[in-house]
C-alpha cells in the first residue's frame, strides 16, 4: 500500500506563484489524476512530487507499507515517465532500461523487460539505438522506464503525448492492470484519461489576491 | 553506494567511447598545446625548472578543454532529468568523479610521456616523489574539475566560464605542483619538500568534502 500526502505546498519561481497550499491525501493502490489547464503547474507538481525539484514551502510525505522514505530512497520506488524526459540516444532500448534498473541497485528482471518491450510491440527493436526509434516509439519507451523497476507509485506526465491511437490503448490497458496493485499517477489534460482516474485534484492557474 | 556509482561510471565511459565528445577535444587540445610551446621554444635551451612549469600549463589549459562534459554533455542532451530520476546527488558526484579520474589520469599520462619525449630539458631527478605529487594533482584537478563541471553545465555561457571559474579553484593546487616538480627536477629529498606535499593532500581533503557538501544544492535545482 502506498500514501501520498501533501501539506499546504506551494512553489513560487523567484516572484511567480506556480500553485499555494495544495493539500491532499491519496491512499493506493488506485489511479489518481492531476488535471488542470495548460500553465495551471501540473508539470511542476509531479516534479515536486517526484523529488525533481524541491518545494518552496510545504510538506510532502510518501509511505509504502507503512514506511516514510527519504527523498534519497524515494528514488528507488517511485517510477516516472514524460515528453520531456530523455533517453539516452547512443545506448540501445536494453541498455537505457538496464542503467535504469541498475543504477538503483536492482537486478533487471529480462523476462518482464521483454513482456513491457512485447506489449508496446518494441520487443524487436529492443537493441536497436534510440537514436533511430520514432517519437511515438520513444515515448512507449520512457513508459517501459517508468515501469521497469517494479516501482511502488508510477507518475506518468501526459503520458499519451505522440502517441497513435494503438499507442495509448498499450499505455491504458498497462496503467489500468498496474493499478490494480499499485498507485498510479496521471498529470492530463484528456478527458479520457481523467475518466479512468479514481480520485482527481484540479489545479487552477494561480492569481494573487486582488488581481483581476 | 559505489555499485550504484560504477553502473554510471560504466554509462559514462560506454558513452564517451561511442560518442568521443571529450576524447577527441582533449587529444586535439594535447597536439595542439604541446606543438605551440615546442614552436614558441624553438632553438632556445630551457631549464629544467621551465619546462616543468610549463608541463602543468599543459595539463591545465587541456583539462579545460574536456573535463567539464561529464556534466555538460548530460545538460545539453537534456538526460540530467533521467539521471536525477535514476540516482541520489552522492551517486551521481561520485560517478561521474571516477569517470573524470580515469579521463584526467589517461590524459595526463600521455602527455607525460608526449611531453618526457619532446622535451629535452624536463629531467626529473627524484622520480617517485614526482610520481606520488603527480598521482595527488591528477585526484586534485578531477575533484575540482568535477564539481565546478556541475555548477558551469546550467549556465548559457559553459566555455568560457568553465576556465574562469576553475582557475582561482585549481591555482593553489597548480602552484604546488609547479613548485614539486621543480624541486623534483633539482633531486630534492622528500623531508625538504614535505610541506608542499601536505598541502596538497589537504587541497585534496577540503576540495572532497566541499564537493560532496555543496553538490546536493547545485544538482536539484
Amino acid at each position: 500500500m502506498t500514501k501520498l500526502l501533501l501539506k499546504k505546498l506551494t512553489k513560487t519561481f523567484e516572484r511567480r506563484v506556480i500553485f499555494k497550499d495544495i493539500n491532499l491525501e491519496w491512499n493506493g493502490p488506485g489511479l489518481f489524476g492531476i488535471a488542470g489547464p495548460n500553465g495551471s503547474g501540473k508539470s511542476t507538481l509531479v516534479k515536486v512530487v517526484t523529488g525533481l525539484i524541491s518545494a518552496t514551502a510545504g510538506e510532502i510525505t510518501i509511505e509504502t507499507d507503512g514506511k516514510k522514505l527519504s527523498p534519497s530512497t524515494a528514488i528507488d520506488y517511485i517510477g516516472f515517465a514524460s515528453p520531456y524526459l530523455t533517453l539516452y540516444d547512443e545506448f540501445t532500448a536494453k541498455e537505457n532500461l538496464e542503467f535504469a534498473v541498475n543504477i538503483r541497485g536492482q537486478q533487471l528482471d529480462e523476462a518482464k523487460m521483454d513482456q513491457l518491450l512485447e506489449h508496446f510491440s518494441l520487443l524487436k527493436r529492443k537493441n536497436d539505438f534510440v537514436k533511430a526509434y520514432s517519437s511515438g516509439m520513444k515515448q512507449r519507451l520512457k513508459i517501459i522506464f517508468a515501469f521497469i523497476h517494479n516501482p511502488d507509485m508510477i507518475i506518468l506526465d501526459e503520458p499519451t503525448a505522440n502517441l497513435d491511437a494503438e499507442g495509448k490503448q498499450k499505455v491504458y490497458d498497462l496503467v489500468k492492470q498496474t493499478a490494480k496493485e499499485k498507485m498510479v499517477i496521471f498529470a492530463t489534460n484528456e478527458e479520457e484519461e481523467l475518466a479512468m482516474c479514481d480520485e482527481i485534484i484540479k489545479i487552477l492557474s494561480y492569481q494573487p489576491a486582488g488581481r483581476n | 553506494m559505489f555499485r550504484r556509482a560504477l553502473w554510471l561510471f560504466n554509462k559514462d565511459l560506454t558513452s564517451e567511447l561511442r560518442t568521443r565528445y571529450a576524447i577527441n577535444a582533449l587529444a586535439m587540445f594535447i597536439i595542439v598545446t604541446i606543438s605551440v610551446i615546442m614552436f614558441a621554444i624553438g632553438q632556445e635551451t630551457i631549464s629544467a625548472a621551465l619546462a616543468g612549469g610549463l608541463l602543468w600549463v599543459v595539463i591545465f589549459f587541456s583539462a579545460m578543454s574536456g573535463l567539464s562534459r561529464a556534466f555538460v554533455s548530460e545538460e545539453e542532451r537534456g538526460t540530467s532529468l533521467l539521471l536525477q530520476l535514476v540516482a541520489s546527488p552522492t551517486v551521481v558526484l561520485t560517478g561521474k568523479l571516477f569517470y573524470n579520474l580515469i579521463l584526467v589520469f589517461a590524459m595526463n599520462m600521455v602527455i607525460l610521456v608526449l611531453y618526457s619525449a619532446l622535451f629535452d630539458a624536463f629531467v626529473l631527478k627524484n622520480v617517485y616523489i614526482f610520481f606520488f605529487s603527480f598521482v595527488l594533482g591528477n585526484t586534485g584537478l578531477a575533484f575540482a574539475s568535477t564539481i565546478i563541471a556541475s555548477i558551469i553545465a546550467k549556465a548559457n555561457s559553459k566555455g568560457t566560464l568553465y576556465p574562469v571559474l576553475s582557475f582561482p579553484i585549481l591555482l593553489p593546487l597548480l602552484l604546488m605542483l609547479v613548485e614539486i616538480t621543480k624541486r623534483c627536477s633539482e633531486g630534492v629529498k622528500f623531508e625538504d619538500i614535505a610541506p608542499e606535499f601536505f598541502a596538497l593532500v589537504s587541497y585534496n581533503v577540503v576540495i572532497a568534502a566541499v564537493s560532496y557538501m555543496l553538490f546536493d544544492f547545485i544538482w536539484k535545482e
